[in-house]
């Protein structure tokens, strides 16, 4: 694994009507590395993804992404250098079959450079490739599902989705809100091999989590924010530790109990 | 994906699954009555529409057929843009008017025939029309139809205003068609085109693109695809039908006036796609040849027939608001399954 | 010096016009292509309970006020709650009822004759050298009242604050017991009236025309726009925006441009800051 720094953001704010939803924020991203967010309720993890992303303007600061700044640059850019999202509330495209719901994906620029005007390259169309790569998020292979609308799907499936659409744009670095969120122990637990999979095909991931214990199976390094603020960054059992972040979940027990496990 | 050993039995694999895929919604025709089954709608739909000119011979329903069909692409572009991109336009005369005083002053002042002045007219008034509203295509729901409504009106007080382009009178004289044939055939040919070209563009990829727009533009973005660039080239598409409906309507009325911008071709579409059943494209056009006739037979009663529509499409608004075609199609599918059992 | 007074008067009849649209659209987010409608109607109610049923000046204003009110009512029960949240059918919907409302009135209503409502009083006044009739200075004091009516009710009158509750945040109202349907029919209700009294102080100044119904309809929307849909402050700094522009654009340009200014000034807010100048709605803005 390298230690190069593929994110590098530095002192992000961001206010919303007088509220500060993001405060002087930094931190660097290495290439390759599961990089965990977390922070109780309202700390700001969404609002800073939202800011990376592009799908808010920032108030001031600077975002480097592969050394190249993006801070000004628009949503669906960012999305064509190789920088994905997915939402912590799901949105596929309801009245469209699940597979088909790539198909706007490997239509994009970024997509289409790497697989041809067809979609597939010498794979095919782009039906087949979107196939491919959800039967390779955890749908079953050669079931009825993917040719579901995503209206019916149940939870489990369109948070797998969401990871699909990313994978669709062939990324370098995917930020994922909350993608354990809403699942069942069961859903959790298939889930935990996909993300280490992911990063064994070299891909960068940034995890906003509230599962702590699953997020530390996987994630390298963590920070925390707290009233959008970075309290704290580094190992998980370092921060766990630091008496700051105790005092940020204080009155969240969850969070404690999964402490003393972790 | 690429990572990993593509080997030939993988790949063999894949373009099984991709023809599986591509074949998905595809069933074995076994027999005559399912061909018929299929074939049989869309053969009426298109032979009942060609056939129309002679079934009404007389010079006053070729004028209505024509209407009919200036109506009918207006109505196919809004349903198109209304339920497969998620914009409401009520703009049907922006397109109308921009097409037709571009045709008469191609016509008038440059000597074109309409051979090449309905084909400027549709291309170049698409583009006015695309750049006219660009800069209100990140604007969603109340605020895109405002618009939209605002620019017919803005257009028609400032020609008013400043008597430009013939002012109140209109530009006169302009040439018409060689025969009646002629343009019968050429707005129905026309909007058989747009009707399957359409349905046909719906399910490609871009299609699909256009109702990731409708349905979620966020995810859009987030899959590097720019919204706006998308939504320019639906409204171009629609712009494009209607700006070839005003001009062909110039044409054939030779005539280009102020009422180009009338409220007529911002309702007529809507009305016809509510009643004809949204989202299905065939309905707006089936709306189109039940409303506008009947419109046409009550013309003597005035502005009373504004009414009369609005209040049909008030009633199916709020007790219908699939429309006549969803229904027939749902219908017909029943059908199919008790002739099975 | 005419320009000001003008300039007031004028926009004083814009925010007269358009505080019925934006108190519908504020709380029931329900934009009400209507409205023109039933300003017109209002003038064609007064002048047939004077005309055909011979009834006094003062009467018939009440009673057409009440029976607008009702039909406000009535249109919101009947009709707009089967479409309420489809934002298309509510558009299509109050249109098509606009339209069939004004398209029967030119049928059937107005023929032949012009038809015009009594002024409150005869005469003018002489303000700075420029005569003002009465009639106008009575359209600024029913201006001042109805807005200064508007913001107490919504201030200390119990179902005034359910109105903003609701205008606020639907949902929540819901929870603290405020009937959202019922409260939606009440500002329904109002809005026609307020409809109705503008087009009583407005009326007596011309004719009563069908075309009037469409202009009111436009310049209600821009001033809606540009104060920011739903906003009451913002309406009202917009009314006096558009007005004054109106009557400059009339004084130093040509009077056809009257329209096209409040037509522009929609199209030009929607590109540049469709929140409005002074809304306060951030959804638009940030859409995430």
């Amino acid at each position: 694994m390298s230690g190069e720094n593929i994110l590098q953001v530095t002192n992000v704010s961001k206010t919303f009507g007088g509220v500060q939803a993001l405060l002087n924020v930094s931190f660097n991203v290495r290439q390759g590395e599961v990089f965990g967010i977390i922070g109780p309720n309202g700390s700001g993890k969404t609002t800073l993804i939202n800011c990376i992303t592009g799908f808010i303007k920032m108030d001031s600061g600077k975002v480097l992404y592969k050394g190249d700044d993006i801070s000004r640059k628009a949503p669906n850019q960012i999305a064509n250098l190789g920088l994905t999202r997915t939402f912590q509330i799901m949105r596929p495209y309801y009245s469209l079959p699940a597979y088909k719901n790539l198909i706007v994906p490997l239509f994009s620029p970024r997509a289409r450079r790497t697989g041809g005007w067809r979609g597939g390259g010498k794979l095919g169309d782009r039906g087949t490739v979107s196939i491919d790569i959800l039967e390779e998020i955890g749908f079953e292979r050669d079931s009825f599902v993917p040719y579901k609308l995503a209206s019916s799907l149940p939870t489990g499936y369109l948070k797998r989705l969401e990871l699909a659409r990313c994978l669709a744009l062939r990324p370098d670095l995917i930020l994922c809100d909350e993608v354990f969120s809403g699942l069942s122990m069961s859903e959790i637990a298939s889930m935990v091999p996909l993300i280490e999979k992911l990063q064994m095909d070299g891909i960068t991931l940034v995890m906003i989590e509230h599962r702590l214990r699953e997020l530390f199976r996987v994630a390298s390094r963590v920070m925390v924010l707290n009233f959008g603020e970075k309290l704290t960054e580094g190992i998980p059992e370092v921060v766990m530790a630091d008496e700051r972040v105790k005092e940020a979940y204080l009155g969240s027990e969850k969070l404690l109990d999964y402490t003393f496990e972790a | 994906m690429d990572k990993n050993p593509a080997t030939a039995e993988r790949r063999k694999e894949r373009l099984d699954r991709g023809i599986k895929v591509r074949t998905e919604g595809i069933y074995a025709i076994s027999s005559w009555q399912e061909m018929c089954y299929l074939v049989l709608p869309r053969l009426i739909l298109i032979l009942g529409i060609l056939l129309l000119p002679f079934m009404m011979p007389s010079l006053y329903w070729n004028r209505v057929i024509s209407i009919v069909g200036i109506y009918g692409l207006l109505a196919l572009g809004f349903d198109f843009l209304a339920h497969y991109v998620g914009l409401v336009s009520l703009g049907g005369s922006l397109f109308i008017g921009v097409g037709g005083y571009l045709a008469a002053v191609l016509n008038k002042s440059f000597g074109l025939s309409p051979l090449f002045t309905i084909p400027i007219a549709t291309l170049g008034g698409a583009i006015i029309c695309t750049l006219l509203i660009l800069p209100a295509l990140p604007l969603r729901g109340v605020y895109f139809a405002i618009v939209t409504l605002m620019y017919p009106l803005v257009l028609f007080r400032i020609i008013e205003a400043l008597n430009i382009l013939g002012g109140t009178d209109g530009i006169l004289g302009v040439a018409s068609f060689p025969n009646p044939w002629v343009e019968q055939y050429l707005i129905l040919v026309i909007v058989i085109i747009a009707l399957f070209g359409l349905r046909r563009l719906v399910n490609e990829d871009i299609g699909l693109v256009f109702r990731g727009v409708k349905d979620n533009d966020q995810a859009v973005k987030a899959s590097g695809l720019s919204i706006t660039y998308y939504k320019a080239i639906a409204v171009f598409i629609t712009s494009a039908l209607g700006c070839f409906g005003g001009a062909f309507f110039v044409h054939i009325y030779m005539v280009a006036g102020i009422s180009l911008f009338a409220l007529d071709y911002s309702v007529i579409p809507i009305a016809a796609t509510v009643i004809g059943g949204g989202g299905t494209l065939v309905g707006p056009l089936l709306g189109c040849f039940i409303l506008v006739p009947i419109s046409e037979l009550l013309r003597a009663f005035g502005t009373l027939r504004i009414v009369f529509y609005s209040v049909i499409l008030l009633a199916f608004i709020m007790f219908r608001s699939e429309g006549v075609m969803v229904y027939a199609q749902r219908k017909y599918h029943q059908f199919e399954r008790w002739v099975k059992v | 010096m005419d320009i000001l007074i003008y300039g007031i008067i004028n926009s004083v009849s814009l925010a007269l016009m358009a505080i019925g649209f934006t108190l519908v659209y504020g709380i029931s987010r329900l934009p009400n292509f209507a409205h023109g409608a039933l300003y017109v109607i209002t003038g064609f109610l007064v002048w047939s309970l004077i005309h055909l049923l011979k009834l006094n000046y003062v009467l018939s204003i009440v009673l057409a006020l009440l029976i607008m009110g009702l039909l406000g009512a009535a249109i919101y029960r009947f009709v707009l709650i089967r479409v309420r949240g489809m934002a298309t059918s509510e558009i299509i919907a109050t249109y098509a009822l606009g339209l069939a409302i004004l398209e029967f009135l030119r049928w059937g209503g107005f023929k032949g004759m012009t038809y015009t409502l009594p002024v409150f009083i005869e005469g003018s006044v002489n303000i700075g050298g420029i005569p003002v009739d009465l009639q106008r200075i009575i359209v600024i004091t029913i201006g001042v009242v109805v807005v200064a009516f508007m913001w107490l009710f919504t201030h200390f009158n119990k179902t005034g604050l359910a109105l903003r509750g609701m205008a606020q945040d639907e949902h929540a109202a819901m929870m603290l017991g405020i009937d959202s349907d019922w409260m939606a029919v009440v500002a329904m209700g109002m809005g026609s009236m307020l409809a109705g009294i503008a087009a009583i102080a407005l009326l007596p100044l011309g004719n009563i025309v069908v075309e009037a119904g469409y202009n009111v309809l436009v310049l209600s929307i821009a001033v809606c726009i540009v104060g920011g849909l739903g906003s009451w402050v913002g309406a009202i700094l917009a009314a006096f925006m558009i007005g004054f522009l109106q009557i400059i654009t009339v004084a130093y340009i040509q009077s056809h441009f009257h329209m096209v200014v409040a037509i522009l000034a929609i199209i030009i807010t929607l590109i540049l800051k469709p929140s409005g100048f002074f809304g306060k709605q951030k959804e638009l803005e940030e859409r995430v």
